[in-house]
């Protein structure tokens, strides 16, 4: 782990409107390392990725990529720099073929022996996804989804891949399949931030995590301390309380 | 058409079942009449009959106008007849029965065309119904008293309903026949002015003096269509076809290139050897085309809806109008140049591109239905602006700047007077916009409005600029429609602010839609069929008769059009897949191709996988 963060939220407040969202939230995801963000409906997690791709301006403070602050650089921007993420839900493009799914998440790159190259580390990752290339991707299965979704995510060649709720409208078996993806892709030295509900597994692959609550991170710690810390096991690990 | 043909029974029509002649759904079948009935009244009502019964097709036995209702039960019997055949479900077998259901439905429509002509006689309902005329009474008694029109018209909706549904019990091949020969002494009798502006001795040989065919020149044309189509013409055409589809590589290429060199001497050609009509037709086609090619960009491949894509239309028109005509407002400066036509059509495109720039800015941010109705207000804004007191001294108001010169080319001028050189002008600009459309589809642009077009949300996340790239399309647009709004004003020679109405913005996008969206080969389709057949808003199509219920046409194509065909008459490939996704889905999911449910177990996706 290096000394740098890749991606670093200093003071960070958000607002919608007059709304308060985001207060005064510091993080930091260093290279190569699985951090996840918890947090309840409503907590600010969405915002947070939104924040960190630019898709919403901070009020207030700064977001560092890299040791550079971006605040005013477009989304395309920090994609070029390796940020890319993985939508709720997936959100493919339904009704392109899945290798036009690859492609698009390739938009910012002109190195054409580099998405080649990643073409087929996307093949031997998933095979699958190789089987289905000229099909529609909304007829895919929703773990062939899945697959996609992280497929076109890595077209992008990023350092850090930012996943939302990454289980989310996945049947459980396919849970624990997806998680092995993603650890699958850890593996490959992309760090990985991810914004989950299934706290426990989550915490159960990551390194570090925070929890955020009603926009303010409320505790920061390694995944093995909070998996023991009895608040969080309350709230989110789903144990009833037992003295 | 009684009998089956023996030649078409095949092995899978032995688990066809059997039902007597009168074993169908009479509910549906009393229903289906009743909308023939109703359509039949609309139509009485909406003045076709009457405005287009002096039009003679056949002299003296059909005129348009009863072609006008005649269809309807013929169509709506074929329809009936239409089985949607599941696989694994026993079909019924084709028999009597299918033409005493389309009898049924011809009949109970005819009746509503007798019930029709009893409220006519009885009452007077001029006021609110205006087309509630004694010469529609006159047209529907066939001028022979109430009671023949009475009993007539169910008769003739039974005939004409099981003619239709009988269709199904002939041979593919004889149906084809039948129809090619009915359909082609219909398109050579409603075409006569057209027919007669390309090919002049014909008028004799198959005219009557006061229009229509002669009886019996409508007899040979049926008899020569039905042994044509018989013999396989048809399938003569289907075989270049497929040749062409199953081709690969430079043979395709080969094909393609021939094809393209055909059909540019075909449009070198064809307005040297025509008269004036259809060069003007043709004229008209190239303007709307031009038009159509733009809002595709913009509506097709980025998938923004722009209604008030006439804006852009009027900037290219008044601008060159400015800038080339001496009669332009009396408020410009001096200095102010007035300048050839190529000159102005470089300024033009400049002002276009900035005008779309301006009106994009502040819309693009908007997403779907709000765009739509922004770019709508827009849309008249922009004629309002000419219009105005405010800038009369500019654009003159309502007056319009008048005295537009001919487009000067040295070797050749373009004017209103000579449609032929104004058709050659837009060939040209035509050609340039096809080609642009054709490398920005498949440009990096072209990726980025696809994907915009298809979740704009995650286009961002894969940072894809989607506010520049939208603005992109709307100024490409705007660029393409500039140059049709220049033609415009070198070939009127005048140009008002009526010239762009709303009405334009709404049938340029009838011809994307009905064209095919996103498909260039759809879009020209789209408007060499419906301006060229139909006309566009003020210019007259060739069923000029049909100018007063263009609108009413227009209106109830896209409507069968959404239910039938909402890819378009030549769609775009991907566009055919979004809009039948269900259908494919079924499709592959009775296959066992996919499976669609995400709570699956994954052992059957395994499966799914090994299909």
């Amino acid at each position: 782990m290096s000394d740098t963060p890749l991606l670093e939220f200093r003071n960070i407040n958000t607002h919608y409107g007059a709304v308060h969202i985001l207060k005064d939230v510091n993080l930091a995801i260093y290279p190569g390392e699985m951090v996840c963000l918890l947090g309840g409906n409503a907590s600010g997690k969405s915002t947070t990725l939104k924040t960190l791709l630019g898709m919403v301006t901070p009020t207030s403070g700064e977001v560092v990529l890299d040791g550079e602050v971006v605040n005013d650089k477009p989304t395309s921007y920090r994609v070029e720099r390796g940020i890319t993420m993985v939508p709720e839900n997936r959100r493919l493009f339904k009704r392109l073929s899945v290798l036009e799914n690859l492609q698009l998440g390739a938009y910012l790159r002109d190195d054409k022996d580099g998405i080649a190259n990643d073409l087929e580390r996307i093949y031997s990752m998933f095979p699958r996804v190789k089987e289905r290339l000229s099909q529609r991707a909304g007829t895919l299965s929703g773990g062939e989804q899945q697959m996609v979704a992280m497929g076109r995510a890595l077209m992008a060649s990023p350092r850090v891949l930012l996943m939302d709720e990454p289980s989310m409208g996945l049947a459980p078996a396919l849970v624990q399949t997806n998680f092995e993806l993603i650890q699958q892709i850890h593996e490959e030295g992309i760090a990985i931030f991810m914004v989950e509900q299934n706290a426990n597994m989550a915490l159960s692959i990551a390194d570090r995590g925070w929890v955020l609550q009603t926009g303010r991170v409320v505790l920061d710690d390694t995944a093995d301390a909070l998996l023991q810390n009895p608040d969080l096991r309350k709230s989110y690990l789903g144990e009833a309380t037992s003295h | 058409m009684t009998a089956v043909t023996p030649g078409a029974a095949t092995a899978t029509e032995l688990e066809l079942v059997q039902k007597g002649a009168f074993d169908f759904d009479w509910n549906e079948a009393i229903r289906k009449g009743a909308i023939v009935a109703l359509t039949l009244a609309f139509i009485a009502l909406s003045g076709m009959p009457v405005g287009l019964d002096d039009r003679s097709l056949i002299e003296p036995i059909l005129s348009m106008g009863y072609v006008a209702l005649l269809w309807v039960p013929f169509v709506l019997g074929w329809l009936s007849g239409n089985e949607t055949v599941l696989e694994g479900m026993a079909a019924t077998k084709r028999g009597l029965r299918d033409v005493v259901r389309g009898d049924v439905i011809g009949f109970v429509g005819g009746l509503g065309l007798s019930l029709l002509v009893i409220l006519l006689n009885a009452f007077d309902l001029r006021d609110p119904l205006v087309n509630w005329s004694p010469q529609l009474i006159e047209l529907l008694q066939f001028d022979r008293g109430q009671g023949f029109g009475i009993v007539a018209w169910p008769i003739i909706g039974g005939v004409l309903g099981a003619a239709g549904a009988g269709l199904h019990l002939v041979s593919p091949r004889l149906r084809k026949a039948i129809l090619s020969a009915v359909i082609t002494v219909l398109l050579v009798a409603i075409f006569e002015t057209f027919i007669v502006d390309v090919i002049d001795f014909l008028d004799d040989l198959l005219y009557e003096k006061q229009g229509g065919l002669k009886l019996v020149a409508a007899i040979v044309i049926a008899v020569v269509a039905f042994i044509a189509s018989y013999a396989g013409a048809g399938r003569a055409v289907g075989q270049v076809r497929s040749n062409y589809h199953q081709a690969t590589g430079a043979a395709k290429k080969s094909q393609t290139i021939t094809f393209i060199a055909i059909a540019a001497i075909a449009l070198i050609v064809t307005p040297m050897i025509t008269g004036k009509i259809t060069q003007e037709l043709l004229a008209n086609i190239g303007i709307f085309l031009l038009l159509a090619l733009g809002l595709n960009i913009v509506v097709g491949l980025a998938g923004i809806l722009d209604l008030g894509y006439v804006a852009f239309f009027a900037v290219g028109g008044y601008t060159t109008a400015v800038l080339t005509s001496p009669n332009r407002g009396e408020d410009w400066p001096e200095w102010f140049p007035i300048m050839p036509w190529w000159g102005a059509l470089l300024v033009t495109i400049v002002v276009a591109a900035l005008v779309g720039l301006f009106i994009g800015a502040p819309v693009i941010r908007m997403r779907g239905d709000y765009l739509a109705i922004v770019t709508l207000g827009f849309g008249e804004i922009i004629r309002i602006l000419f219009l105005s007191d405010w800038l009369n001294g500019y654009f003159n108001g309502a007056q319009g700047i008048t005295n537009v010169p001919a487009a000067d080319f040295g070797f050749a001028q373009v004017k209103g007077t000579d449609p032929r050189s104004v058709f050659y002008l837009v060939l040209v600009f035509a050609v340039i916009s096809i080609y642009v459309s054709w490398r920005l589809e498949r440009s990096r642009l072209g990726r980025a409005w696809m994907a915009i077009r298809e979740d704009e949300s995650v286009a961002e996340a894969m940072g894809i600029n989607t506010v520049n790239m939208k603005l992109m399309a709307f100024v490409v647009g705007a660029v393409l429609a500039s140059f049709s709004g220049a033609i415009f004003a070198a070939k009127v020679g005048s140009i008002f602010p009526t010239s762009f109405l709303i009405l334009v913005s709404i049938i340029i996008l009838v011809v994307v839609i009905v064209g095919g969206m996103g498909n260039i080969i759809g879009v020209i389709v789209g408007a060499a069929v419906l301006i060229g057949v139909l006309g566009g808003p003020k210019q007259p199509g060739l069923l000029a008769e049909f100018s007063e219920y263009k609108l009413l046409i227009y209106g109830a194509l896209l409507v069968v059009m959404m239910l039938q065909r909402p890819e378009g008459l030549v769609p775009n490939a991907r566009r055919s897949r979004e809009l039948h996704q269900d259908e494919f889905l079924q499709d592959a999911w009775l296959k066992g191709e996919v499976d669609t449910d995400d709570d699956d177990e994954p052992g059957t996706e395994v499966q799914g996988a090994l299909a």
